[in-house]
């Protein structure tokens, strides 16, 4: 079943028009990347599936339902989760702080629950942190709770953000260059474990990347990017030999010579 | 930052407020002894010379041996108990002006706590907080007085019977929210310095509407202010004759003040700490971190921002309603964008988004405004009008400019710059929760 589907997707700033005319589809339970050249428009796309920018034209439907003119937290609820290109955790909270923020929209409490301290609260409270902390194991944090988010060596942001989108309980996960920074043993060990979310939580997964290696190894399908447009898609080794995609990265009048 | 467990467990309850004091928290009698000796000390010495600043002063800082000393929590509220309930009430009486610092005390405790939820917690500058104040001290000024009678059309209902100032602190408390709400919403998608000049702007459209108000319909009496403004009944009086205490009004008064304004800030202090350990005191902070991805995350914005601003409002609606009550007159001045800025200095000296921050940052400045820098003044004008002779120069010679009352604000402006030079996060910064203080799902520790 079609768990994201966007059609026709238009994103201009003034002149540039960042996404031009995209259409995309994602089944459940695969996992996707998109790539493409630096200002591709690639986070664009990204920031009109989660919300962050309305699309100029165009449709995006997660689950068969429009998300067009929702805000990000209501795109949130409906299941869809994100990282951020340059890590966005917020620095001054501890780490099972940040999962728990993530956590929000599930909390089903009333503010007279908060201030009366009821035992609906301790409950929820309760499964929270329970929640939260088997997350923090999940990613291998466990140990760290109480470390301030911006303490943390850059792995463990990474780490940290994936597990606080954990914490959303989405159906779909949207990684903004999860792997930026790694070194290739790290990117290798990511990649194990966004397998192991598929296969143990049913996850869709779609990645922003430019690790080739780990696009190639993972990826079910792959969408390239060049200027707003798409211009290939499919099983990564297709692409891999598109002639306009080596075009895009490489250059014209290499690209014959170069195929990776 | 740390694995290695803090030293206080939820089973003891302690605080650790000042860890170098943690290796005495083994002598509980010893530490005991020491708080009854500073707490009664203090008291009998303001008692023996009331009118000793220094004596009231130890008195106070006894308030806060208690806070930092490692007991545990039921043993400190104890003390504070008998500190604010018995004691000061008992010195307050002694000497007025010592009550009337406790109450003012407990007003900004309660503003600045309030002022804290919206800039400390959720990020969101406001530099018209007063504003807030300003309305419930005048819905309570307007009803509680013949002043309504001036624009309503109704005879001999006003002002108010003295039982409805309680019906207005609940109603203060409403319309201070939906105020608060009525300010949030045009900001809602305004950051930053923008948000503040917002604010700041609000402020100032309340009280300049306070001010001309008074036509076409003669709402507030326009700068003129309103008075009298009736004071809550003494509901208590006919008990205390009961039990043979005989008091006249003039010492009931501020009694009653004094208590409702302890009972509400504790209160305020309770609300505070729950929301701050729960859902939403996190949401406020995600937003304050980062906006974007508190959204990103399920946060919604619009209503968390209007939650912190109704709440945050809603507590200095109420005790507008309790200050136009304890004044008996109330005008436009009262509510200056200096009242905004000194509450805003007071949370932000005491320690952004913290709550003992607020308290202490509440208490220090407001001592010091009504008792430090005026005691400090009356001595060098003392010391002036004496003719003392320093390194050859007479003070009698002094012009007027360098008139000590004059460098009040001076020294208090340059109390703020080096404490943010030397102390940016404020006097008790925020701490983070540890994950123990967390409740999983047992019985919470206090």
């Amino acid at each position: 079943m079609t768990l994201l589907e966007a059609r026709g997707v238009v994103k201009r700033f003034g002149g540039l028009t960042a996404v031009n005319g995209v259409d995309f589809s994602l089944d459940e339970g695969r996992i996707a990347s998109v790539i493409g050249p630096n200002g591709a428009g690639k986070t664009t796309l990204f920031n009109t599936f989660t919300g962050i920018y309305a699309p100029d034209a165009g449709d995006v439907r997660v689950g068969g339902r429009s998300i067009v003119g929702l805000t990000p937290d209501r795109i949130t609820t409906l299941g869809v989760a994100r990282t951020f290109q340059n890590i966005r955790l917020f620095k001054n909270m501890t780490v099972v702080e940040n999962v728990l923020v993530g956590m929000h929209a599930r909390v089903a409490l009333r503010l007279w629950d908060v201030v009366g301290h009821t035992p609906a609260f301790r409950r929820e409270e309760g499964r929270s942190v329970r929640q939260a902390l088997d997350l923090i194991g999940l990613v291998g944090l466990s140990g760290k709770e109480d470390a301030l988010a911006r303490n943390l060596p850059y792995g463990d942001q990474r780490r940290l953000e994936i597990a606080r989108a954990l914490a959303v309980g989405p159906k779909l996960l949207l990684l903004d260059e999860p792997t930026a920074g790694m070194t290739q043993g790290e990117a290798r060990e990511l990649m194990a474990f966004l397998r192991r979310l598929i296969s143990e939580f049913g996850l869709t997964i779609l990645l922003i990347e430019h690790n080739m290696r780990v696009v190639m190894e993972i990826s079910d399908r792959v969408t390239v990017l060049d200027h707003g447009e798409k211009i290939a898609e499919g099983p990564p080794a297709q692409v891999q030999r598109d002639a306009r995609v080596i075009e895009a990265y490489l250059g014209r009048g290499r690209a014959g010579a170069a195929a990776p | 930052m740390t694995d290695v467990p803090s030293p206080s467990g939820p089973t003891t309850g302690a605080v650790d407020v000042a860890p170098g004091l943690q290796r005495w928290r083994s002598h509980p009698v010893l530490l005991n002894v020491l708080v009854a000796a500073a707490l009664f000390g203090s008291a009998i010495l303001v008692w023996v010379v009331p009118r000793s600043i220094i004596a009231f002063m130890a008195f106070q800082a006894s308030l806060l041996v208690i806070y930092l000393l490692p007991l545990d929590v039921r043993t400190k509220l104890a003390w504070a108990a008998v500190a604010l309930g018995v004691l000061m009430p008992m010195l307050g009486t002694h000497n007025g002006y010592y009550m009337e610092v406790a109450i003012q005390v407990g007003i900004f405790v309660a503003l600045a706590l309030g002022l804290n939820i919206v800039v400390g917690l959720a990020g969101l500058l406001d530099l018209g907080y007063v504003a807030f104040y300003a309305v419930g001290a005048y819905l309570w000024a307007i009803f509680g007085s013949p002043q309504a009678a001036k624009f309503l059309p109704i005879e001999g209902v006003f002002p108010l019977p003295a039982p409805w100032f309680f019906a207005f602190l609940i109603l203060g408390l409403a319309v201070g929210a939906i105020t608060g709400i009525l300010l949030g919403l045009p900001v809602l998608r305004l950051r930053g310095d923008y948000l503040a000049i917002v604010t700041l702007g609000f402020g100032e459209v309340v009280r300049v509407l306070a001010n001309n108000l008074d036509k076409p319909w003669n709402i507030t009496n326009g700068p003129k202010g309103i008075t009298p403004i009736s004071r809550p009944p003494l509901f208590f009086e006919p008990a205390l004759s009961a039990l043979g205490i005989d008091a006249p009004p003039s010492v009931l008064y501020p009694l009653l003040f004094y208590f409702m304004v302890l009972g509400i800030a504790a209160v305020v202090i309770v609300i505070n700490r729950r929301l701050e350990g729960s859902h939403v005191g996190r949401a406020w902070e995600a937003i304050r971190e980062d906006e974007v991805a508190a959204q990103a995350m399920g946060v919604p914005l619009v209503r968390m921002k209007l939650l912190a601003f109704a709440i945050g409002a809603s507590f200095a609606g109420v005790m507008g309603v309790i200050f136009s009550a304890k004044q008996l007159f109330i005008s436009p001045e009262s509510f200056t964008f200096l009242e905004s800025i000194g509450v805003l200095a007071m949370v932000i000296l005491g320690g952004m988004g913290s709550i003992p921050g607020a308290i202490i940052g509440a208490s220090a400045v407001t001592i010091l405004n009504l008792q430090v820098l005026k005691g400090l003044s009356l001595w060098l004008n003392e010391l002036r009008n004496s003719g003392l002779t320093v390194l050859g120069y007479n003070l009698a010679d002094l012009p007027s400019q360098f008139e000590p009352a004059k460098y009040e604000r001076m020294i208090f402006g340059m109390i703020l710059i080096l404490m943010m030079i030397y102390r940016p996060a404020g006097i008790f910064p925020a701490r983070r929760r540890k994950l123990e203080t967390y409740h999983r799902g047992e019985e919470p520790a206090a």
